[in-house]
């Protein structure tokens, strides 16, 4: 039998480290961009395009030629196949089109522009202050939800607060990945960023929810007088649903990222990490800090205690 | 029991063919609703968004005025010969906007140039030649061009007592009087016609409008001949004429006329490219989950791949048949779809988890079947919660301007989560119902629990 609870201070220690990889770059990210996650078009406003060359040119090439037409800080992304998605200040479409055909020129390929995308400051600063209402609303009829549907379970805020803690470490990890992909590989944030996160997070309750709900069940049948292995029985009761419920939305996803096209990977990629974090958190963690509280080993929570077994 | 279960067997399968009737083929057309509508990123086209300088506008006035500015564009555009262009008023926190979306290919720097125009419409004078050139005046030394802008007030439709025909009443301001006066006196017996930019004003059956002068105007006047809609459109056209209501947005309270508050312009071939490599990625995914499912649940599973496959075509059937607007399938939407097919699996996968341990424990496989879904049921219904919570959160945010997109994946979720529960609960439920009761296969392996397994018991 799978002992998910016994090893639950590994999995303490792999959140840990994701975390802490996290605020490293977070950090990195406010000193080299001046920003912890790089903003998108959405939200700082600005002109973002997608360029189609062929013959296909080199990233530093188009950086290069971008600098030398007065867009030093402009964001490139390369998107594959030719295709590269540049946000920089606001540029009219004439303009634009003027732009592409210089950089064309000079690299010796034909430009496309496939996508423009203009959005005004007022728009951005609008949709910033939109997305943030979303998402303190959405974390507000969470929490009331899950006030409500732990009002069965034994322990309401005990295990409400464990639900909660999974979710938003959930969000962290997830916050400090794109943090990573935003100095290092120029990715953006945008307003589909946080539907996908918001997504995911509906998706990651969801789990722990089922979770504990099973949890629950098998401490009013005292199937066994210890706790935690009453916990570690239910995760492998439930690990069957988790896993499959997990794969079989990853089909879709991982496939939709390998073949679907570059508008909107990044979109997938948040709810592809949302789903695999969300289930690991689910089986690994969530449960596992409900022993933790009941058995009151703080230590264990800590990244490099000793292990107690 | 059985019989409810017969009934409702028919009702799926009725259900699920007119699914399949409506949308196939997708382009038929079926309740005037012509394939599925596309969002700009897989169709291609524009949407640009302006907002209006309305400080010479007096106040109370707005929305009618507006209305009028949304005539003038949508004339200039069809102009154009853009199809179907859609064009609304928005309201935003004061602000008046013009909404613009072009679909397909388009002529966008062209479409721009129109609506970046001033919305007056000038009067126009056939010369010896058959050619419309502008009507001018002299006043005050200057030769001036007769405009809508010297309408005195609003221009209105009465119905004549004698003769019921619609006349379009008009009063001139000063200036205009003078103009007017000169002009009429000139082209007595002759035709006036109204233009937009270079385009004359056509009535309902495409005709120019260009009623003959018949007597000298000064102060006011009215035009008879005009079918009772043309006079309206007119009236309204002309009202929207009678103050420069410049098109562009504002920045640190300054206006810049011309320049769009927002834009987003997909080229057509993206769009195409878009809509092929998603129906691959999405076929490949559905493929890998049926197969998932058939092969890991066996029996069961080759049931839910059936109800998936009524979830999908009455899915399709709602984008198609859907009677506003309002849901048009985008890229987001269509990650949408995806997650909640997973959600519709998720309920299924559930209920089989639940019935496997049913079988496990021993019981029948009728008894298995509703205990997995009575037990199942409120996890299914705890565990959409929050997803119904997160979508309804987010289509509020989609009507945010630059967050459009995300109302796509929103309204897919909604529906597709709330389509899923009914799937799972009534559709998967009878058809497996309706396959224990008729006893045809009754091998616990068929439901993927082997005989070694059912030995086992709960502690």
């Amino acid at each position: 039998m799978m002992d998910f609870v016994g090893r639950k201070q590994w999995f303490f220690l792999i959140s840990w480290i994701l975390i802490i990889i996290g605020i490293v770059s977070l950090i990195i990210s406010q000193i080299q961009i001046e920003s912890p996650l790089r903003l998108g078009t959405d939200f700082t406003g600005g002109t973002s395009m997608i360029l189609q060359f062929s013959p296909p040119v080199e990233q530093s090439q188009l950086r290069d030629e971008m600098a030398e037409l007065g867009h030093a800080e402009a964001t490139i992304q390369n998107a594959g196949d030719g295709n590269f998605i540049i946000h920089t200040r606001e540029v009219t479409r004439d303009e634009a089109g003027e732009l592409a055909g210089q950089i064309g020129a000079e690299l010796d390929s034909q430009v496309e522009i496939a996508d423009y995308y203009f959005v005004s400051g007022t728009v951005a600063a609008r949709t910033t202050r939109n997305a943030v209402i979303a998402v303190i609303i959405a974390a507000v009829a969470m929490m009331f939800y899950i006030v409500w549907a732990f009002r069965r379970m034994p322990k309401p805020f005990r295990w409400g607060s464990c639900a909660v803690i999974a979710v938003v470490h959930n969000v962290f990890i997830i916050v400090g990945i794109f943090s990573l992909l935003g100095w290092i590989a120029g990715v953006e944030i945008d307003a589909l960023f946080i539907t996908g996160l918001l997504a995911v997070v509906g998706y990651s309750i969801n789990n722990t929810v089922v979770v504990f709900d099973r949890i629950r069940e098998n401490v009013s049948r005292h199937i066994s007088p210890d706790f935690a292995e009453t916990v570690n029985n239910s995760l492998i009761d439930t690990l069957g649903r988790c896993i499959n419920t997990a794969l079989t939305t990853l089909f879709v996803l991982l496939a939709l990222l390998l073949f679907g096209g570059a508008t909107i990977q990044y979109f997938v990629l948040v709810l592809l990490l949302g789903v695999i974090i969300g289930t690991y958190s689910s089986v690994c963690i969530a449960g596992q800090l409900l022993v933790v509280w009941e058995r009151r080993e703080w230590r264990a929570l800590l990244p490099f205690a000793k292990r107690t077994t | 029991m059985r019989s409810r279960n017969v009934y409702l067997l028919i009702f799926i399968l009725a259900l699920f063919g007119f699914a399949l009737w409506s949308v196939i083929p997708l382009d038929r057309t079926v309740f005037g609703r012509e394939g599925l509508r596309l969002g700009l990123d897989l169709a291609g086209g524009s949407y640009l968004v302006y907002q209006a300088d309305l400080s010479d506008v007096e106040s109370g006035t707005e929305g009618q005025v507006m209305d009028g500015v949304k005539g003038v564009i949508e004339r200039r555009i069809n102009a154009l010969g853009i199809t179907e262009p859609i064009i609304q008023v928005q309201n935003q926190e004061g602000n008046y906007n013009i909404a613009i979306q072009l679909p397909g290919v388009a002529d966008v720097e062209r479409a721009k140039e129109m609506v970046g125009l001033f919305t007056v419409l000038e009067f126009r004078e056939q010369d010896e030649t058959g050619n419309w050139t502008i009507a001018t005046g002299i006043v005050d030394d200057d030769e001036l061009p007769l405009t809508s802008r010297y309408f005195k007030d609003e221009t209105y439709i009465t119905i004549s007592q004698t003769t019921a025909e619609a006349l379009l009443i008009f009063e001139m301001d000063e200036k205009g009087a003078q103009l007017f006066r000169q002009i009429s006196t000139r082209l007595m017996g002759k035709q006036l016609a109204i233009f937009l930019g270079d385009e004359p004003l056509r009535g309902e059956d495409g005709q120019i409008i260009a009623p003959t002068v018949q007597a000298v105007i000064e102060d006011s006047g009215q035009i008879t001949g005009l079918g009772l809609a043309d006079a309206q459109e007119l009236s309204r056209v002309l009202n929207a004429g009678r103050i420069d209501v410049p098109l562009g947005r504002w920045a640190d309270g300054e206006f810049e006329p011309s320049v769009p508050l927002y834009e987003r312009t997909v080229d057509a071939t993206l769009g195409q490219d878009s809509i092929e490599k998603s129906i691959l990625a999405a076929g490949i995914g559905i493929v890998l989950l049926l197969v998932f499912m058939i092969l890991y649940y066996r029996l069961p599973g080759l049931m839910a791949c059936l109800s998936l496959a009524v979830y999908g075509a009455v899915l399709l059937s709602i984008f198609k048949l859907w009677p506003t607007g309002a849901i048009t399938l985008t890229l987001p939407g269509l990650a949408g779809f995806i997650v909640s097919l997973g959600m519709a699996v998720d309920a299924n996968v559930l209920i089989f988890e639940r019935m496997k341990e049913e079988l496990r424990g021993g019981r029948s496989l009728g008894a298995a079947v509703e205990a997995g879904f009575s037990r199942a049921w409120p996890a299914i219904r705890d565990s959409n919660i929050t997803t119904f919570i997160a979508c309804i959160v987010l289509i509020w945010l989609g009507g945010t301007l630059g967050a459009f997109m995300v109302r796509g994946f929103a309204v897919t979720l909604l529906i597709g989560v709330a389509l899923s529960m009914f799937t799972a609960i009534v559709v998967t439920k009878t058809f497996l119902r309706l396959l224990v009761g008729s006893k045809v296969i009754t091998n616990p392996a068929a439901y993927g629990v082997t005989p070694s397994q059912t030995v086992r018991n709960v502690k």
